[in-house]
């Protein structure tokens, strides 16, 4: 393999699949792991996990593409996952997308230049009691507003 | 020297997000500096419930309850309670107009209604320690079945308990278990489904994480009934947390004995596997679940054949919810009886609800069956913030529906819900204000569902489609009196005619508030008025010269320069055509000068 992935990346990949070896429908798992040392699944690792696991590639991409979790595109150094759930709407989620979309000027789905944050929506991250609530990388942050926003993105600065 | 204090710290999500993590260490330094390490033991715990209050600590003996505590108030609780054995009244809940302090936990009104059996361990143990859960009576009904019960008498206990399916449907539990005992293939399955994708749920997640050796226990139990040896636990890869302390309890009931070849030395085999789902709603449907675990996209298949018959890898499969599993322990160790006599005839036992939304109390709660939502909304969740008007309340997420005020003393049970176009659902209740449009409520629960289609059956996937671009007509101010048959029928159509649950449920959250809400959609369309100014085409914003102290704020901040005007030279004037109703400029204006205004003009 070639290219996007580094030898040692490669080598990890496979340590994942050997330890899958045996288990029956291995492929959600195996992408997800591959996922967390990786940061996402580029066209070649999709063919080594196809290889790895005697699946079409087809079948793999197929899957890759159905989840909302897999990505085939590289992320930003922090990734901001803005709640986009019911209680979250409720409480404004629209307008914190507006205030992010402000602060870092990219909206959903996007990076900025500086490649230091991907600004995602998720689904329902089960905070509701602090809604509007986002994440960054794995921390929850709840309650926001525009100067919440401002404080908590100064953090990562 | 003898323990004298237990302390216990929510480390659920929300507490978590509310820097709980601090307190606990702030507390850890403090009292380990007083030399108080012996006497006092500090115990991270699951959710306790009331989300807002957060940072929480309940504190045993006495059952002291502070609230929204912070790491700078920790010297001050060591020193006055911990040492001087004076609670720190100012971090005890209070009421606001009444004054009265809730001296424990138990007084806080938040917890006077509710009954917990299912979410009795949360907040109140270690869920990484096993022991804490035997001590509190986990796995004496696993031992006790297994000794003492044929797996024939378990399934009839759980028949004659009345238990129904926590996931929403509400199929009798005790009858599943039937019918994949009858199956005769060698190898069956047992599924917990914690794959709590509707938006507002956070029961699994809580349970998960507070109490995750109850599901454990309540699965085992039912491996034993159908003659299961394998199991598997899906949970969302959005629960990182809930993932981490199930595979820290699996691995201890392991160490135990209470998994694995011989369970507790009685030949009896069973062992748990999790897998991690991959962000997708439909995967909460049973068939589409089974195609997730089995590693393929998560698709629903015809029924028949059942999980029961075929399921995980073909093998009879036994599926049941996060919240269900929970519940089994409680029934094998009481009895039928005891567990039918709680909540109503048709739904017995208790239900664990996410209350959220426009409520004072957000938080988790657990009550018996028959509640009514007035009581779970107004006396537990302790009404509408800010002097708001209650306007709707949504239950069963994106396949339930929204009940307006006058039914709010409807009884929360399968049938009542359904009545009314709604569904019990996993649990979530969201609470609206007049600040909800319903008709953008309506619009946004399509879109989820629209989103989710898996694109398998073509009712479901074109159906919500033409139903969102309708809904989209109508927030854009473009819609037509016909529009709202066509919404009626589609809605119908796709409900009647779809593959899977998702389908067939995705039209409630449109068809109820055309029902109950029809008048905003009449407004919508006839006056292009949005009630409660929440649809941008239909939303102007206004400077009142009389409040404008001309501050020049509204002007800065404006991103299509559609104010203009002289500091100290009011009033602002903001032209309509230019304004792209971004609403930034009310945000900051510090007079509330700038109105927000729907309606046609006359």
């Amino acid at each position: 393999m070639t290219g996007v992935i580094t030898a040692q990346q490669s080598e990890t990949l496979q340590r994942i699949l050997d330890e899958f070896k045996g288990t029956q429908g291995p492929l959600i798992q195996v992408l997800h792991q591959a996922q967390d040392v990786l940061g996402y699944l580029p066209a070649e690792v999709q063919s080594a996990v196809a290889d790895g696991l005697a699946l079409p590639l087809s079948t793999v991409s197929g899957v890759v593409t159905f989840y909302n979790f897999f990505r085939t595109e590289p992320r930003g150094e922090h990734v901001i996952s803005i709640c986009t759930g019911t209680a979250c709407h409720v409480k404004g989620a629209d307008r914190m997308i507006d205030i992010l979309r402000d602060v870092l000027g990219v909206g959903l789905e996007e990076t900025t230049q500086d490649r230091r944050f991907t600004v995602q929506g998720v689904r329902c991250i089960g905070a509701c009691g602090l809604a509007p609530v986002m994440m960054i990388d794995d921390e929850v942050y709840g309650k926001l507003d525009r100067k919440r926003i401002q404080e908590i993105l100064a953090l990562y600065e | 020297m003898n323990r004298r204090l237990d302390v216990l710290v929510c480390s659920g999500a929300a507490c978590v997000s509310s820097h709980s993590a601090e307190v606990k260490s702030a507390l850890a330094c403090e009292i380990d500096a007083r030399g108080l390490s012996d006497e006092i033991r500090l115990v991270e715990t699951g959710c306790m419930g009331p989300c807002e209050l957060g940072p929480v600590l309940l504190i045993y003996p006495g059952g002291t309850f502070y609230v929204r505590v912070s790491p700078n108030d920790v010297a001050e609780i060591v020193e006055e309670h911990f040492l001087k054995g004076r609670p720190v009244r100012r971090l005890l809940w209070e009421t606001p107009e009444a004054r009265r302090i809730a001296e424990e936990k138990k007084q806080v009104p938040f917890f006077e209604k509710q009954q917990k059996i299912v979410l009795a361990n949360c907040g109140e143990i270690d869920p990484e320690n096993i022991e804490e859960f035997i001590a509190t009576g986990g796995y004496e009904a696993l031992g006790r079945a297994l000794t003492e019960k044929s797996p024939e008498e378990l399934i009839e206990t759980l028949v004659a308990s009345g238990l129904r399916g926590r996931g929403g449907a509400g199929f009798p539990t005790g009858l599943k278990w039937r019918f994949v005992a009858r199956e005769s293939g060698k190898t069956k399955v047992v599924v917990c489904n914690a794959d709590e994708g509707d938006p507002g749920a956070f029961m699994d997640r809580s349970l998960l994480e507070g109490d995750p050796h109850s599901v454990i226990e309540g699965m085992t139990i039912a491996a034993y009934a159908v003659g299961a040896n394998h199991g598997y636990v899906y949970v969302r890869a959005e629960y990182p947390l809930a993932i981490r302390r199930l595979k820290t309890a699996i691995e201890q009931a392991r160490n135990a004995g209470l998994l694995g070849l011989n369970i507790l030395e009685t030949g009896f085999a069973f062992d748990l596997e999790v897998r991690i789902g991959a962000g997708a709603f439909v995967c909460g449907e049973e068939t589409a679940l089974i195609a997730s675990i089995e590693g393929e996209r998560g698709m629903p298949r015809t029924r028949p054949p059942y999980p029961s018959t075929s399921g995980v890898f073909g093998h009879p499969t036994l599926i049941n919810n996060a919240e269900t599993w929970g519940n089994i322990r409680h029934i094998v160790l009481h009895g039928a009886q005891w567990f039918a006599a709680i909540g109503t005839p048709q739904s017995p036992g208790t239900k664990v609800f996410a209350l959220s939304g426009k409520v004072v109390n957000t938080g988790l709660v657990e009550v018996p069956m028959g509640t009514t939502l007035r009581e779970v909304i107004f006396d537990i969740g302790g009404g509408i913030p800010n002097g708001k008007a209650f306007k709707a309340v949504q239950t069963g997420g994106p396949s339930g529906g929204c009940i307006p005020a006058e039914y709010l003393d409807t009884p929360i049970d399968y049938e009542s819900l359904k009545k009314l176009g709604a569904i019990m659902g996993s649990g979530g209740i969201i609470v609206m204000d007049e600040d909800n449009c319903m008709v953008n409520i309506a619009k946004y629960f399509l879109d989820f569902t629209c989103d989710e289609s898996c694109g398998k059956c073509v009712p479901c996937r074109a159906g919500t489609r033409q139903m969102l671009d309708l809904l989209e007509k109508i927030t854009d101010g473009k819609g037509e009196t016909a529009d709202i048959d066509r919404l009626r029928s589609l809605g119908m159509m796709v409900a009647s005619t779809s593959l899977c649950g998702l389908g067939q449920s995705a039209p409630n959250p449109v068809l109820s508030t055309l029902k109950y809400f029809g008048h905003e959609y009449q407004a919508h369309i006839h006056e292009h008025r949005c009630e409660a100014k929440v649809c941008p085409s239909m939303i102007r914003f206004e400077i009142n010269p009389a409040a404008c102290r001309a501050c020049d704020k509204c002007r800065t901040v404006c991103p299509v320069t559609a104010i203009t005007g002289k500091p100290g030279t009011p009033p602002y004037q903001l032209d309509a055509q230019t304004c792209i109703r971004c609403g930034r400029c009310a945000e900051v204006c510090p007079f509330d000068a700038i109105a927000i205004n729907s309606g046609d003009l006359n």
